[in-house]
C-alpha cells in the first residue's frame, strides 16, 4: 500500500448525497480477478452514455476536473455494497483523498486498506470548498495528515479528526496482515482456550 | 448482547489500537473474494483455518440452463481446493445464497462472530450472532489470521411494540424502520431488534429484518436467541447433537442483553400502525405505505434530500402525488438473501394459487434462496402452483437482486422486487426497482400494479 502524508491536488466536487458503491463500480465489473484497472469504469453508468461515449453532463467528464485527486462529496458517501472495488476504482482513477460530511462504515474501512485518506468534516465546513471548487477553475486542496488539516491557497483551513492507529497505518503504508501475524502467540492462545471448530455432525442430507 | 459476544472474542486488546477479535465463521463467495486469495498466494501466506472457512457460488451463477458450461466463472474459486476450503459449487445440493445456506446448514449459531465479503452478512445476526460484511482486504486478513482488527461499535436498540397486523411482513417492519431512521441512521452502530413483535417472528422473518440492517447504515443487526432459534437449529448438519446440544443451549441462554442494559441509541416503533411498504425512490429509505402517494420533493425540509428526491423521481419516472397503487409493474422478482426462504415462497404460493399473473407483465421470477429451499418447495408442490400462475421457477442464486448473471431488469422497466436495494441501475442499467415484501410482490404480479395486500386477506404465515 502506498503511504500518504501530505497531498495537494485538484478538487472534483460531487454534489450528491448517499452515493452508493453500486454507482462507483456497477456489478458487471465485479468479475475481474485482480485489483487493478477499475479506474476506467469508475461511476460507469453516470459517466458514459450508450457506446461508452462520455456523458458531458457528469462532473467527472468536465475538462476542468481532469486529473483531480481530491474528491469532495456529500453525506453517507460509499453506502451499500461492501465491494472493495469501489476504493480500487477511485484510487486507480487517481483519487487519494475523499472529503465528506460522513461515510458509510464498510467503505470508510476499505479506504484505509488501500491508501486513500477519507476525511470527515462538518456539513457546513464542506459547503465552503464546494463553493470554491465550483467558482474557481483549478481549485486545489491540501490534505495534511500529520497535522490533521485541510487547507487551500486562499487561507481556508479546517482541522479534522482521525483515529491514531489508522493515521499511522496510512502514514507508514503498513501491512495490517503482517502486523496481526506478529500476534500469532495470542491467536494460538485464544484457540487453545476456546477451541473454535466447525464439525459436521451429519453427512448433509441432499433431499432434506 | 453485542458486548457479551465482543468480549468473548477478544484475542488482544491494547489501548490506542483496534482490538483483535477472533472470527468463528468465515463465509466466502465468488463475487468479492478471489482477489483476497490471490493476495494470500502472492504474499506466500497460508489460510490459517480452512476448516472455519466455507465457500459457495452464488453471486453470478445462472438460474436456468445450468447444464451448459459457465464461460467465465469456473476459475473464480479454484483457490478453495488449493487451500483445503469446503466449497459448495453450482452443482452441489447445498448450493445457494451464502446468507441462506449458512443458517440452513447450522453453520450460523448464537454467540458466534461471522464475517463474509458481503454487506448482507448482517442476516446471520438473527441467531444472536455478531455478523457483519467486510471488504476484500479484510477477507484476506481473516483468511491469513482468522482474526480482524476492529473498533467497538455503538449500540442501538430497536423495539417493535404490538402485534404485527395480518398481511404486514417482517420486510415491512424493516422498511418502515429504515424510512424512519434513514439509510445512514444506523451508521457506526450494531442494532439489536427486540419487542414482542420480534419474539413472535419465525427465524426466516427475523433473517429478513437483520438482513436489511445495512440498508439503515448498521453493519450488524441481531435478535436475542430464544426457543424459536434453538428449535430451528436442532438437528442441522453443523449443530452438535444430544447432550452436547443441550449444553450449548444452556450457554446460549446467557447471550440476551441483561435487563436494563444500556444502549447508545434507542428507537421504538408501533408494529400495529405499520402498513405494507413500497419504495418509491433510489434508496431503501425512500419508502412509504402502500396507502400513500408518491411524495412531493418540496415536502422534504433538507435541501439535499429535496435534490435527491427530485433526482430519484426523475430516474424512477414517477410524478409526485401518484397513488402508490396506481404504479404499474413490468416484472416481478421474488428472491434474494432478503426474501427467498421457504416461508416467503409458501406465502407467495398461497396468494397466487388458482390465479394468474397479469397479461401486462413481461415476466415474474421466483428464485429460491438455496437448492434445499427449492427441493423442499417442490416437495410441497409450491413450484407447480407458481408455474400454473405464470411464474418462472428458477435455480438458486443472487439472480436479479444484483444482476450479475443473465437475470437483469431491462432499461426503463419497473419491477416489484423482494430484494434489498433499489439503487440506480442495481437490477440492470436504467432499471427501476420498487422494494416490497414477497406477498406484496405476488399481489402486484397478479394485478399488474401495486395493491394493498391486506385487502386480499392473505397473511405471511398460516
Amino acid at each position: 500500500m502506498q503511504p500518504i502524508s501530505k497531498h495537494t491536488g485538484l478538487v472534483m466536487p460531487l454534489d450528491r448525497v448517499n452515493v452508493d458503491t453500486d454507482q462507483m463500480v456497477p456489478k458487471q465489473f465485479l468479475k475481474a480477478l485482480t485489483r487493478q484497472g477499475f479506474g476506467r469504469n469508475l461511476f460507469y453508468d453516470w459517466r458514459y452514455l450508450p457506446g461508452e461515449v462520455p456523458n458531458p453532463e457528469f462532473v467527472l467528464n468536465f475538462p476542468r476536473y481532469r486529473g483531480a485527486s481530491v474528491l469532495l462529496a456529500r453525506a453517507n458517501f460509499g453506502c451499500g455494497s461492501s465491494r472493495e472495488h469501489a476504493p480500487w476504482a477511485l484510487l486507480d482513477y487517481g483519487f487519494r483523498v475523499i472529503i465528506a460530511p460522513s461515510f458509510a462504515d464498510i467503505f470508510y474501512n476499505n479506504c484505509f486498506k488501500n491508501g486513500i485518506l477519507p476525511i470527515t468534516l462538518a456539513d457546513a465546513q464542506v459547503d465552503e470548498p464546494f463553493r470554491r471548487a465550483e467558482a474557481t477553475e483549478g481549485y486545489q486542496l491540501t490534505a495534511d495528515l500529520p497535522n490533521q488539516a485541510v487547507s487551500d491557497a486562499q487561507g481556508l483551513k479546517f482541522h479534522f479528526d482521525i483515529d491514531d492507529f489508522r493515521k499511522a497505518v496510512l502514514l507508514e503504508g503498513l501491512d495490517d496482515i503482517g502486523l496481526t501475524l506478529k500476534q500469532e502467540p495470542d491467536i494460538t492462545a485464544y484457540e487453545q482456550r476456546h477451541h473454535p471448530q466447525a464439525n459436521l455432525y451429519q453427512a448433509v442430507d441432499f433431499t432434506q | 448482547m453485542y458486548d457479551k459476544i465482543w468480549e468473548s472474542h477478544v484475542v488482544r486488546e491494547i489501548p490506542g489500537e483496534p482490538t483483535l477479535i477472533y472470527i468463528d465463521r468465515h463465509l466466502v463467495h465468488e463475487g468479492t473474494s478471489p482477489q483476497a486469495f490471490a493476495g494470500i498466494e502472492a504474499a506466500g501466506r497460508q489460510v490459517r483455518r480452512p476448516d472455519l472457512t466455507f465457500a459457495v457460488m452464488d453471486h453470478s451463477v445462472p438460474t436456468k440452463n445450468r447444464e451448459l458450461p459457465i464461460v467465465d466463472d469456473s476459475a473464480r474459486l479454484q483457490y478453495c481446493a488449493e487451500f483445503g476450503i469446503r466449497l459448495y459449487p453450482m452443482g452441489d445440493a447445498n448450493q445457494g445464497i451464502v446468507h441462506v445456506i449458512g443458517p440452513q446448514l447450522g453453520l450460523t449459531q448464537p454467540g458466534m462472530t461471522i464475517v463474509c465479503g458481503d454487506s448482507h452478512t448482517s442476516t446471520h445476526g438473527a441467531f444472536g450472532a455478531l455478523a457483519f460484511g467486510i471488504g476484500t482486504s479484510e477477507v484476506e486478513h481473516v483468511l491469513a489470521t482468522q482474526c480482524l482488527q476492529q473498533d467497538r461499535s455503538k449500540t442501538m436498540l430497536v423495539t417493535f411494540r404490538g402485534k404485527r397486523p395480518p398481511g404486514v411482513s417482517s420486510k415491512d417492519l424493516i422498511l418502515a424502520l429504515i424510512g424512519k431512521i434513514g439509510i445512514s441512521g444506523g451508521t457506526g452502530h450494531v442494532i439489536e431488534y427486540a419487542g414482542e413483535t420480534i419474539s413472535r417472528l419465525s427465524m426466516d422473518a427475523r433473517m429478513t429484518i437483520c438482513n436489511m440492517s445495512i440498508e439503515g447504515g448498521a453493519r450488524a443487526g441481531m435478535v436475542a436467541p430464544d426457543q424459536t432459534t434453538f428449535e430451528y437449529l436442532e438437528g442441522r448438519p453443523f449443530v452438535p447433537r444430544g447432550r452436547e446440544f443441550h449444553v450449548l443451549v444452556d450457554e446460549w441462554m446467557y447471550l440476551p442483553s441483561d435487563f436494563g442494559a444500556k444502549f447508545d441509541k434507542t428507537v421504538e416503533l408501533d408494529a400495529t400502525q405499520i402498513a405494507p411498504q413500497v419504495t418509491w425512490g433510489t434508496n431503501p429509505g425512500m419508502v412509504t405505505s402502500v396507502t400513500e402517494r408518491v411524495p412531493d420533493p418540496n415536502s422534504f425540509r433538507d435541501p439535499d434530500e429535496q435534490k435527491a428526491a427530485v433526482r430519484a423521481l426523475e430516474y424512477m419516472a414517477l410524478r409526485p402525488g401518484t397513488p402508490i397503487v396506481d404504479i404499474p409493474v413490468d416484472r416481478v422478482f421474488i428472491g434474494s438473501c432478503t426474501n427467498s426462504r421457504l416461508e416467503d415462497l409458501r406465502a407467495v404460493a398461497r396468494l397466487v394459487r388458482g390465479k394468474h399473473i397479469a397479461p401486462t407483465l413481461k415476466a415474474a421470477l421466483v428464485v429460491p434462496g438455496s437448492r434445499v429451499v427449492k427441493a423442499k418447495a417442490e416437495e410441497e408442490g409450491l413450484d407447480r402452483i407458481l408455474r400454473e400462475a405464470g411464474f418462472e421457477w428458477r435455480d438458486a442464486g443472487c439472480s436479479m437482486c444484483i444482476g450479475m448473471n443473465d437475470d437483469v431488469l431491462p432499461p426503463g422497466e419497473r419491477s416489484a422486487s423482494t430484494s434489498n436495494r433499489n439503487f440506480e441501475g442495481r437490477q440492470g442499467k436504467g432499471s427501476r426497482t420498487h422494494l416490497v415484501s414477497p406477498i406484496m410482490a405476488a399481489a402486484a404480479a397478479i394485478a399488474g400494479h401495486f395493491v394493498d395486500v391486506r385487502e386480499l386477506g392473505v397473511d405471511v404465515t398460516e
